[in-house]
Order: C-alpha cells, then sequence, then structure tokens
C-alpha cells in the first residue's frame, strides 16, 4: 500500500518546511485583518510536528494522530485545535485509505472536525472556504486515481482561497473588522492550500 | 522594535521566571505548562477560578492569581491562546473538591481551547463550567459573527466572582454571578498607537500623528474606524455613548474603570476618568467604585478603555472583599 507512515511522513515534512518557508507572509496576511501571529504560531506547531521521529509510529493513522495532538498542544490561537481536529479526524478514518474514494473520505472526515470544533460555514472567510471546494474537486476526479485527484484539489483550494480576498468575514478575530475585513486574503485559507498542495506533491 | 528582551521567543518564559521571584510569598509557576497558581493552590472545598488568555496583556491573567480572585492563570504565548493541555493542568491543579470555573475571554481560539481543555477535565471526572466574557460594544453582535470580545470586563469579572468563591459560595452560584456581571457590563477602547507583538517586530497597525483607531481590543487588531483625534472629553464620548446606547444605566450604580492599553500614562488616564465621570452624572448614572490603571493591557500599545458594570448590592460587597493578589491588592 502506498499511503503507508513514511507517505505521511513525507507529507508533514512538506508542508512543514512550506509553513516554515512563508511564515513570514502568513503572519503579515494575519496582521492585515487579525492579530498577526498566525504563520509564527503554525511554525513552531509544525516544527514540533517534524520532529517526531517517524519510527515510532509504523502506523499511518497514529502518526496522524499524534501529529494532531502535537498541534493542538503546541500551536494555540484558533490554528491549534483546528488543525489539531483535523489531522486526529483524518487519522481515525485514515485505517482504512487504499486508494482514491478512501482517501477523500479520510480528508473530508478532517474537514468535518474542523467544521465541528469552528463551527465556520462556506463563505466566512475561513480555511474552510479553501478545504470544501478542494475535497469536491477531490471526489470529481477520484475515479481518475489519487494523484490526479490530488491536484485537482490543490487548483481548487487555491480558488478557494483566492476568493475568500473580496469576503467579509464571519468567524474568528477578522470578523471583529466588519466590511474592513473584504479586500485580504484569509491567512487560515493560505495555510490549508499549502497542506493540500504538499498533499499533491507527496501523497500518490 | 527597541524592547526588554533577551530573545523573542523567551519572552513569556522570562517574565514568568520574573513573576515568580516578585511574588514568590502569592504564586508558584509551574514553567511546563505557563501556569501561575496561587499558592496555597488547591483549597479544599472552594470552587476553583481559573482563566486564562495570551500574554501580553499583564497583569492580567497571572497578575490576579491570589486571594480572593483567581486560583490560576494559563499564560498563552503573547497574543495568542494557551493551549488545552494548559488550562487542563490548571484545572486539575486548582480543583478543590467544589468545581471549577473557567473564565473565558470571547474570542474564537481562547473559545476552543478551553472548550477541548473542559473536555479533558471531565472525562478525569472534575467538574467544569465555562463563563465566556463578551462585553465588547465596538462588536456588532450577530449569530454571524465571533461576537463581541472579552475586554475590560473581565478584570471586574474576575475580582467579583473570585471574591465569592473565596467566601464558600459553590460553583451554581458562582456561574450565576459570572452571567449577571457579563450581562450588565459594557466596554470600548481606543488606541492612539499600535503595538509591537515581539516575535512580529512590526507595529501591528500605523497611525497618523493625528489618527486614532476607536473601537480597537486588545490584540493590536484594528478598530472599527479612524478617526482624527480630539479633544480627551470628545475622546470619552466616543467611548460612553456606544456604551449608554447599548444597555440601559440610567439611574443606576455602576463600578467604572478606566483602563490604560499599556504605554499611556497615568495622569492621562485620570484625565479621562474625570470626562467619564462627567458624562455619566450628566446620564444620570452614579458611580460608586472605580477602578483606573493599566489592568488589561495591548503590551506597548498607548490608549484607553472604558467598562460600565451596573452593579447591585451583592456585586458591590464582593468588589469591596479582600483581594491580595500581585496585581489588585485591598482590605486584607
Amino acid at each position: 500500500m502506498a499511503l503507508d507512515s513514511l507517505a505521511v511522513d513525507a507529507w508533514l515534512k512538506d508542508f512543514a518546511s512550506e509553513i516554515h518557508d512563508n511564515a513570514e507572509l502568513l503572519t503579515d496576511l494575519d496582521r492585515e485583518i487579525g492579530d498577526g501571529d498566525h504563520g509564527i504560531n503554525m511554525d513552531r506547531g509544525m516544527r514540533a510536528v517534524a520532529a517526531l521521529n517517524p519510527s515510532e509510529f509504523p502506523a499511518a493513522a497514529d502518526y496522524l494522530k499524534k501529529a494532531g495532538m502535537t498541534l493542538v498542544s503546541t500551536v494555540g490561537g484558533a490554528s491549534g485545535p483546528l488543525y489539531g481536529t483535523f489531522f486526529l479526524r483524518v487519522g481515525m478514518a485514515w485505517t482504512t485509505v487504499e486508494d482514491a474514494a478512501s482517501l477523500g473520505l479520510a480528508l473530508r472526515t478532517g474537514l468535518d472536525g474542523i467544521i465541528q470544533r469552528g463551527k465556520a460555514s462556506i463563505g466566512d472567510k475561513t480555511l474552510v472556504d479553501a478545504l470544501s471546494p478542494a475535497l469536491d474537486a477531490f471526489d470529481a476526479h477520484a475515479s481518475e486515481g489519487i494523484s490526479a485527484a490530488l491536484a485537482a484539489a490543490a487548483l481548487a483550494c487555491a480558488e478557494g482561497r483566492d476568493g475568500t480576498i473580496p469576503l467579509i468575514a464571519h468567524k474568528g478575530r477578522a470578523s471583529y473588522l466588519g466590511e474592513r475585513s473584504a479586500g485580504h486574503q484569509d491567512p487560515g485559507a493560505t495555510s490549508m492550500t499549502m497542506l493540500v498542495e504538499a498533499a499533491s506533491r507527496t501523497l500518490s | 522594535m527597541k524592547k526588554l528582551i533577551n530573545d523573542v521567543n523567551d519572552v513569556v518564559k522570562d517574565s514568568l521566571l520574573g513573576m515568580e521571584a516578585a511574588h514568590s510569598d502569592l504564586v508558584g509557576v509551574d514553567h511546563g505548562n505557563k501556569v501561575v497558581y496561587r499558592i496555597d493552590a488547591p483549597i479544599a472545598n472552594k470552587v476553583g477560578i481559573i482563566s486564562g488568555g495570551g500574554s501580553g496583556h499583564e497583569p492580567l491573567h497571572g497578575g490576579f492569581v491570589g486571594l480572593g480572585m483567581l486560583d490560576a492563570a494559563c499564560a498563552g504565548e503573547v497574543f495568542t491562546s494557551p493551549v488545552p493541555d494548559q488550562m487542563f493542568a490548571a484545572t486539575k491543579l486548582v480543583d478543590g473538591g467544589q468545581g471549577v470555573l473557567h473564565i473565558v475571554k470571547n474570542y474564537t481560539g481562547d473559545v476552543m481551547n478551553f472548550d477541548m481543555a473542559a473536555e479533558m477535565a471531565a472525562a478525569e471526572g472534575i467538574r467544569v463550567e465555562s463563563v465566556v466574557v463578551d462585553d465588547d460594544v465596538a462588536v456588532q453582535d450577530s449569530l454571524y459573527t465571533a461576537g463581541r470580545r472579552g475586554v475590560g470586563l473581565t478584570v471586574l469579572m474576575e475580582k467579583i466572582v473570585g471574591a465569592a468563591a473565596e467566601e464558600g459560595k459553590d460553583l451554581d452560584y458562582c456561574v450565576a454571578l459570572a452571567n449577571r456581571v457579563n450581562d450588565n457590563g459594557r466596554s470600548m477602547g481606543m488606541a492612539l498607537s499600535g503595538c509591537t507583538v515581539p516575535a512580529a517586530g512590526k507595529p501591528s497597525f500605523e497611525l497618523a500623528e493625528d489618527e486614532i483607531e476607536v473601537g480597537i481590543g486588545i490584540h493590536g487588531e484594528p478598530g472599527r474606524a479612524r478617526r482624527k483625534i480630539g479633544t480627551a472629553g470628545e475622546i470619552a464620548e466616543m467611548l460612553v455613548r456606544p456604551i449608554l446606547d447599548d444597555l440601559d444605566y440610567r439611574g443606576s450604580e455602576v463600578i467604572a474603570f478606566v483602563n490604560g492599553m499599556g504605554a499611556t500614562p497615568l495622569i492621562e488616564l485620570y484625565v479621562m476618568y474625570n470626562e467619564v465621570a462627567q458624562i455619566l452624572e450628566a446620564a444620570g448614572v452614579r458611580i460608586v467604585r472605580c477602578l483606573v490603571g493599566n489592568y488589561i493591557t495591548s503590551l506597548d500599545m498607548a490608549g484607553c478603555s472604558v467598562t460600565l458594570l451596573k452593579a447591585d448590592d451583592e456585586m458591590i460587597r464582593l468588589w469591596d472583599a479582600p483581594v491580595w493578589t500581585p496585581g489588585l491588592r485591598w482590605g486584607k
């Protein structure tokens, strides 16, 4: 089976290095409409995840769950519970991942966890606006295999991220700005796109 | 950026070390979990009161740990909610068998992390109740936003509810009292300057020499509107009027709190208090107690906030009750 612990390791490490390289961008985006710490917090969390020893987690599901718990314990803010819950739920569903359909299902379990924890809907200018269309695109291309489905998901995710720019925030600290939040790209949707793009590069 | 720090990554850690060294008679610090706790915790048969949030608001919350106020406070990174492990550790540390109340400021991250901690505590059989403070009238309250922020009223709630727990009131009483405080208090803040998060190194926002930001929170986030600066009297109007428009204070007794955002000198806060008092007198609102100073700050932001709590006799009695913490002391 392709999607084993090593594949998960590659995904997590790729995401960690993307976050690290773009920490300042994420923080700058957050400073415009939030409190200017998204890059700093995600980088702290993903560095802790990247420091995990993959050989301690022969089962990919356990590795993902540990990554989730690590994020919950190190990130703080809203991103910690949201990204942490995502990986925890994906991990719980991962035991059955063997093809594109089951991978799509596992990722959607993660999205459901995010929505449950953060109570955000489509259009609220959050990471849901990137991940939700990404998973719709994934499902639409699932019959073409994991690589094609993830490539489509990454494109849709980036479109969703760009689509947050005109939106007025209804959740998170950006919502305090009301109409002034429009015209800015959501930092959470930006980091989420890095996660899906990392998946597209590493899981196939 | 010019700051009195060693390393941007060690600001919270080093500050907690200093706090422990300065106030070892009152508080201890669990450095692993970044929890400041009452030196005599847990107190048997007393409801435990904990709070927490991002650092950078000092003395809130760690400075309010001690007799008659909080049993423990969790320090997150600067302006970042603590993680659930911290609140869970604090909850276990202060549980005296009567349950624990979490006082949570209404921010998306804080609420989610405290929720996860409460779930962890419940799984271990500790009774936890949570009260969310949301007193900031600058934020439009609706089902479609994160709701109003928790700001200045948090200080008054921690004092009043802490006093109730100290005199042996049970958890249900403390929850009802905290909600009563929240229902009867409102705040509004303004900034003369942004603030600089150490790890970011740049100011959260820049204001021109003649500009102020009205309706700010406590995290350097921009407010509702940018305006030309006016006199202290005009600015007091900008802060007090929206509060009076939001809740009917006519004929009531209030605890009035003029709070500095961190970089505003006390001389200006007293100028503001005088203006606030005059507006309230003209509006038929009687100030029965007050607090003026830097108690819930936003790092090096200049500016102030006004909080008005419609206080009943019980709240006033509990306000006057002894408190002995690093940041607030009287009556002992």
